[in-house]
Parts: structure tokens; C-alpha cells; sequence
């Protein structure tokens, strides 16, 4: 089985503070981490191949500090990692990003699984996955919720969707994107950092994986962000701070003149 | 007035994903319509509903009667449900057949599969998750406006160059038009070539969900809470008040992520955009990213404790308090309420 993760390097999201008068994103001291939902396909993907046998390298595209998110993979069990870096795939939309990955993909060679993460919680769109897969004319399910079955040409996996779970069945190699429920992520190992301080993580640009510059970052992506502002707060309703249990009780009174109003009592 | 040399693009107008689940047209489908047709009016253009799989007659015309101008429907059983092969390789063959300028989809677990295979396919810029989409009065082209890193700030979109110009929209995020029994348009029912249906992906089995949680985005009435619950064991207090109201329960991600409540109840960015008349919430804050999943509710009654939260910049009607002790207070005078309605001699019981 040979198994290739896409992971993406992401600013702490949970830890970003803006800037209230201009609505910039403060950066500086923002951590970077591997996006929390890769873990999840880096775990199952780990759990595959120690099931039966096999490599998995984890695949990044970004700027050069993202080498240490290839790195963290293979501290967490990862064979081997590729960085994809270069300023030519800098700006790189979803389709721009799926294109150069799926190239990369493509010169490393044969392989069996492709697992990614549902989403990257910086862009939010989770379009790479499937976008892979288009560009490699590949099968593909996304939110995985669990692999049942891996046997030498088929993946037999449940998918969560709105009204419940599909069991399917995919021919391979195909891409799957794999939800929180998949697996539950390990930690690095001390044993796994040392070999990941070790290891060599070779840096393709645009040459190495043959790619046309007109298709690459922001020149080849289609879209094109116009605009980016903090959203604005809208109403301002009535505030009650009730100081004591009398005025409590007409605070709720309020409440529910509110509900009869809108004929819900 | 000169004709003008208009791309053909621009002339095929505006088209939206519709979605069926065993043969009924869902919701989604009018919620796009809704946007569907102010942008198509906006464009001076016509509005094209596209449904893959089987779809009684009544569902088609439904879709007109909400706004659509034309529905393109491929009845074919083998697109009953959704397979990603099948899916894209149909329509995108009939965005290359028909050249619509603008195609919106659900960022549901369908459209958000869908649209991606869809622009690659077609060579088109894809736009996640809006929350608002318009057209530039300048250009005519259609302006995504979505979230982004975590709903700390509101991107606008564009795709100059490449056609379609495609998003997808959170569900629940526009209500649908009333329908309009006047309205005309055309059903166009179509077959496509059989090796578009092939699929390397088969579908086994389907295991229905319990409805639990699922409810949050069909009623009219929401009750949430987050972390100012404290503990798992205090939802029962959510519970009964939400019993009173006849709502649905939600939750905040901090209470989700304790295991306080399941993922399904989870409201905001992460989880589910609901449209309530009426969303009542205690003990949230009132992230950004919570409040993105409530932005359309129409009524927001808010307590908390910390008269500087956030929540109430957007409450109708705020309550600095204790949950513990308003929410068992106003659940009693609510029941109350519900049990004189109900005494001997007025109707409504049983
Ligand atoms: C990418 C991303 C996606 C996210 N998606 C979501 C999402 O979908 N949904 C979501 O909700 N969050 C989401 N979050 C998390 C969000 O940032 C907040 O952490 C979360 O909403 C906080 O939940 P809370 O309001 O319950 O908790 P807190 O922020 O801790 O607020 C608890 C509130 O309870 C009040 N309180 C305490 N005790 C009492 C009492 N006795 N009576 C009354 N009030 C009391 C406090 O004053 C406080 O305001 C996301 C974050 C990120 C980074
Ligand atoms: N720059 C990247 N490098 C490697 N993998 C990526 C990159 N961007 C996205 N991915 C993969 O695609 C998934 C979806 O990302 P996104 O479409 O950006 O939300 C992620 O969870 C990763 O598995």
C-alpha cells in the first residue's frame, strides 16, 4: 500500500486576533501548525499502512518554513515527506493548488490511496481533495468517516452526509477526504522526531514537477480576491441587567412578551 | 438598440445546482433559486435549474413556480444518487454544451464534491462557502463574498477570466421565494451519453442518521448553549425549555468539543447555519464564528453573564444574568402558560 497525505501548513487559526481598526489579520507571533483536520489523514493513513504494509508520504506545497509540517509528519510515523516550494506557486487558488499537488503526485509515481484532510481551516474551502482527483482522473469520496476495508484494489468506507451514512465502495488508486471521525491522531514519538530531524525532504519547484507557468499561483488561478474587511456586528437590541430577583423576574417577563409577540408561546 | 457581440457566456445566463434525494427536490434547490433569480434579474438574463436523477413532475414545476426559467433534467437512474464520476462528467458536459456564465451549487456534502471536480473539468474558478453573492453593477461579473481564517474577516471574490464563474452557498443561508403558481417556464428533459454515467465508485449501503440534532435547522424555534453550562448534565436544563418553545437544541463548538452534546446540535462556521424565526441562546459568547452560523435568524435573544459579550451586539433582546437562574424561571412560566391554555374547556389539547 502506498499512500500519499497532502497536508497543508496553517496559521493557528483559534489564536489569530485582528486588528480592529484596519480588520488585518495580525501575523506576527502566529504560530504555524499542520491544518488540525490533516492529522486525521495522517493517522489513518499511518493505521493502513502498518495494517498492510506500506509507505506513506506526506506532500506539502507552501513556502519553506512548511517543511517543518512535512517534518511533524514524519515525526508522526510519515516514511518519507516532499515539499513543493517555490514563489511561482505563491497566491495559488484551490484549482491552482490541486494542479501543482497532482503533478507532484504524479512524478513521484505509482500509488495506491491519496488521503486529505476534509478542509484547511485558514481557506476553509476543502476543494483540494476533489480537486486532485479531477486533475488526476481519479475516483474520489470525500467525507470519509471511516475506512472499513482496504484490499489490493478496492476501499470499502462510510461516508457522513447530511441524512446519514453511505457505505461505498471505490476502485483504487482513488482520493478519499477523510472528517474527524476517521481516526483519532497520535503524537509524534521521540523516536519519530529524531528520524524526522534526519530525514532529507526534497524541495520541487515549478522544473521538477514540469509545470507551465502561466498555470501556477495567482497568474493561474482563476479567481481572485477583490476585497477583505472584518464583518460588521449589525443590530442593537435591548439589554437588560436585572439587579435583583425582582428585576429579574421582569427581565423574563420581557422575554416572554418578546415570545407572545412573535406568537411562539 | 445595437445587438450586442455579448460572450455566449454571458447570454446562457445563470444556472443553480438543484438536488434531489430519492426523487424529492430538496430545500437547497430553492434556496438557490431565491439567489439564483436575483442575479439572474440583476444580469438580465435567464435562470436555469439543473437536476440529475429521477424527480416527479410536481418537483420540476415547483422549481419553476420558485423562480426558475428553464430546469434541465436527466432523469437517468444511475444518477439517483449522488457519485462523484457520474455527476460531474454530466454536467460538466452540459455547461460545455450550453455555456451558462454563472453556476451555483449547496455547500452541502454534494455541491461541495461536485463544484470542485466541476472546475477543474471546466476550467473554472470555484468560490467556497459564500454567504452573499452580487453582481458588480460595473462589470456584470458576480462578486462571492464568503468567510475566511475562521470567520475573522469577509473576502470578496471575483473570477475575471474564466467561465463559468462558480460558488457554493451555505444552506439555510437565503429563504426561499414563495411560490408562484403564474409563473411560466420550460422543463427540458434530456439524455446523455451512456459513458458519462460509468462510475469507479458504487454505492453499497445507506444508514439513515437519528434525526438528533438534525432538527436545528428545520425549526422554527432554536435553544442553544455553550460553555457557561458548566457541565454535560446541565443540557437538561436547555432541554425543558426547549420542550416549552417546541425548539430545536443547539450548541456552541466549546460545548460540542467537551462532549457536553453531539456534533449534529453544533451552530456556526464549523457546524450548522440555521434560519430560525427565533434563536435563544445562554451561556455563548458569541464568537465569530458561532455568529456566522446564525446571521440569518430573525429574532436573537441572548443571556449571559458578562454584559460585554459579544452576543449581545447582536441580540434583539439581551439578558444580563445567570442561566441558571433565568432559564428554570422563564421554562415555569412558560409551561405555565402552555397548561392554562390547555385547561378544561379551551381547545388545543391532546
Ligand atoms: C476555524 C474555527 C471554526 C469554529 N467554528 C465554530 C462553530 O461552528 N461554532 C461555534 O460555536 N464555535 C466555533 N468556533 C469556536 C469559537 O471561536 C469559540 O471558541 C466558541 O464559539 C466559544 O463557545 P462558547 O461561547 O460556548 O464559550 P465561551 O466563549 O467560553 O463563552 C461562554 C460564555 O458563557 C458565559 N457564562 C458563563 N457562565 C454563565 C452563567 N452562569 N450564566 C450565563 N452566562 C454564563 C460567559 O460570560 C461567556 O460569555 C470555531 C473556531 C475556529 C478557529
Ligand atoms: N498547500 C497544500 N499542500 C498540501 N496539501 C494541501 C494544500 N492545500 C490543501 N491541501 C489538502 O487539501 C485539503 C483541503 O484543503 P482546502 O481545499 O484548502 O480546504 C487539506 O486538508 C489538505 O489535505
Amino acid at each position: 500500500m502506498d499512500i500519499i497525505v497532502p497536508i497543508k501548513q496553517v496559521p493557528e487559526t483559534s489564536k489569530v486576533r485582528m486588528d480592529p481598526n484596519t480588520g488585518v489579520m495580525i501575523r506576527e507571533g502566529v504560530e504555524s501548525i499542520i491544518n488540525p483536520l490533516d492529522l486525521y489523514a495522517i493517522e489513518a493513513a499511518l493505521q493502513l499502512a502498518e495494517g498492510c504494509g506500506g509507505r506513506t508520504t506526506a506532500l506539502s506545497m507552501g513556502p519553506a518554513k512548511a517543511e517543518a509540517a512535512v517534518r511533524e509528519a514524519i515525526a508522526m510515523g510519515c516514511t518519507e515527506g516532499v515539499l513543493l516550494s517555490h514563489r511561482s506557486f505563491a497566491g495559488s487558488d484551490t484549482w491552482a493548488t490541486s494542479f501543482a499537488l497532482s503533478l507532484a503526485i504524479r512524478k513521484r509515481g505509482a500509488f495506491d490511496l491519496i488521503l486529505c484532510g476534509e478542509r484547511a481551516t485558514d481557506g476553509d474551502t476543502g476543494q483540494v481533495g476533489p480537486g486532485i482527483a479531477a486533475w488526476l482522473g481519479l475516483p474520489v469520496v470525500t467525507y470519509v468517516s471511516r475506512i472499513l476495508e482496504c484490499g489490493p484494489r478496492a476501499v470499502v468506507v462510510r461516508r457522513m452526509i447530511e441524512e446519514g451514512y453511505e457505505t461505498l465502495e471505490a476502485e483504487l488508486p482513488c482520493v478519499l477526504t477523510v472528517v474527524k471521525e476517521a481516526a483519532y491522531p497520535r503524537l509524534p514519538t521521540l523516536r519519530g522526531k529524531q528520524r524526522a530531524r534526519a530525514a532529507t525532504v526534497p524541495v520541487w519547484g515549478p522544473e521538477d514537477i514540469g509545470a507551465p507557468a502561466e498555470s501556477l499561483g495567482l497568474k493561474g488561478s482563476p479567481t481572485r480576491v477583490v476585497k477583505v474587511e472584518s464583518p460588521s456586528l449589525a443590530r442593537h437590541g435591548d439589554v437588560r441587567t436585572p439587579k435583583d430577583p425582582a428585576e429579574l423576574e421582569r427581565a423574563v417577563d420581557g422575554i416572554v412578551d418578546y415570545l407572545e409577540r412573535l406568537g411562539l408561546t | 438598440m445595437k445587438e450586442t457581440a455579448a460572450l455566449p457566456a454571458a447570454a446562457s445566463g445563470v444556472w443553480v445546482f438543484a438536488e434531489q434525494r430519492a426523487g424529492i427536490v430538496q430545500p437547497i434547490s430553492h434556496e438557490l433559486l431565491a439567489r439564483g433569480r436575483r442575479l439572474a434579474d440583476a444580469r438580465g438574463a435567464p435562470l436555469t435549474s439543473v437536476l440529475l436523477g429521477p424527480a416527479g413532475d410536481d418537483g420540476l414545476r415547483e422549481m419553476i413556480r420558485r423562480g426558475a426559467d428553464r430546469v434541465l433534467h436527466v432523469a437517468d437512474p444511475a444518477l439517483q444518487d449522488f457519485l462523484p464520476e457520474p455527476y460531474s462528467a454530466v454536467t460538466a458536459h452540459l455547461v460545455r454544451e450550453r455555456r451558462p456564465d454563472i453556476f451555483i451549487a449547496g455547500a452541502t456534502t454534494t455541491g461541495r464534491t461536485l463544484m470542485p471536480l466541476l472546475a477543474v473539468l471546466c476550467h473554472a474558478g470555484l468560490t467556497a462557502d459564500c454567504t452573499q453573492l452580487e453582481i458588480d453593477p460595473a462589470t456584470g461579473e458576480l462578486l462571492q463574498i464568503r468567510p475566511a481564517i475562521g470567520g475573522n474577516i469577509m473576502a470578496t471574490i471575483r473570477t475575471p477570466l474564466c467561465r463559468p464563474q462558480m460558488a457554493t452557498v451555505r444552506p439555510r443561508s437565503m429563504k426561499p421565494a414563495p411560490p408562484d403558481p403564474g409563473r411560466a417556464g420550460e422543463i427540458e428533459r434530456l439524455t446523455v451519453p451512456p459513458e458519462l454515467l460509468r462510475s469507479r465508485v458504487r454505492r453499497v449501503a445507506f444508514e439513515p442518521a437519528d434525526d438528533e440534532g438534525g432538527g436545528i435547522q428545520k425549526a422554527e424555534v432554536v435553544v442553544a448553549a455553550g460553555r457557561g453550562l458548566k457541565k454535560g448534565a446541565n443540557f437538561d436544563l436547555v432541554r425543558r425549555l426547549a420542550r416549552a418553545l417546541n425548539a430545536g437544541v443547539g450548541a456552541s463548538r466549546d460545548a460540542v468539543d467537551r462532549g457536553w452534546i453531539g456534533y449534529p446540535h453544533q451552530v456556526g462556521l464549523s457546524g450548522k447555519t440555521i434560519s430560525p424565526r427565533l434563536y435563544f441562546c445562554a451561556g455563548i459568547s458569541g464568537s465569530v464564528q458561532h455568529l456566522a452560523g446564525i446571521k440569518t435568524a430573525e429574532h436573537i435573544i441572548a443571556v449571559n453573564l458578562n454584559p460585554d459579550a459579544q452576543i449581545f451586539k447582536v441580540a434583539d433582546y439581551g439578558v444580563v444574568a445567570d442561566l441558571f437562574e433565568l432559564l428554570p424561571l422563564l421554562t415555569e412560566k412558560l409551561e405555565a402558560r402552555k397548561k392554562s391554555a390547555r385547561a378544561p374547556g379551551t381547545e388545543g389539547s391532546g
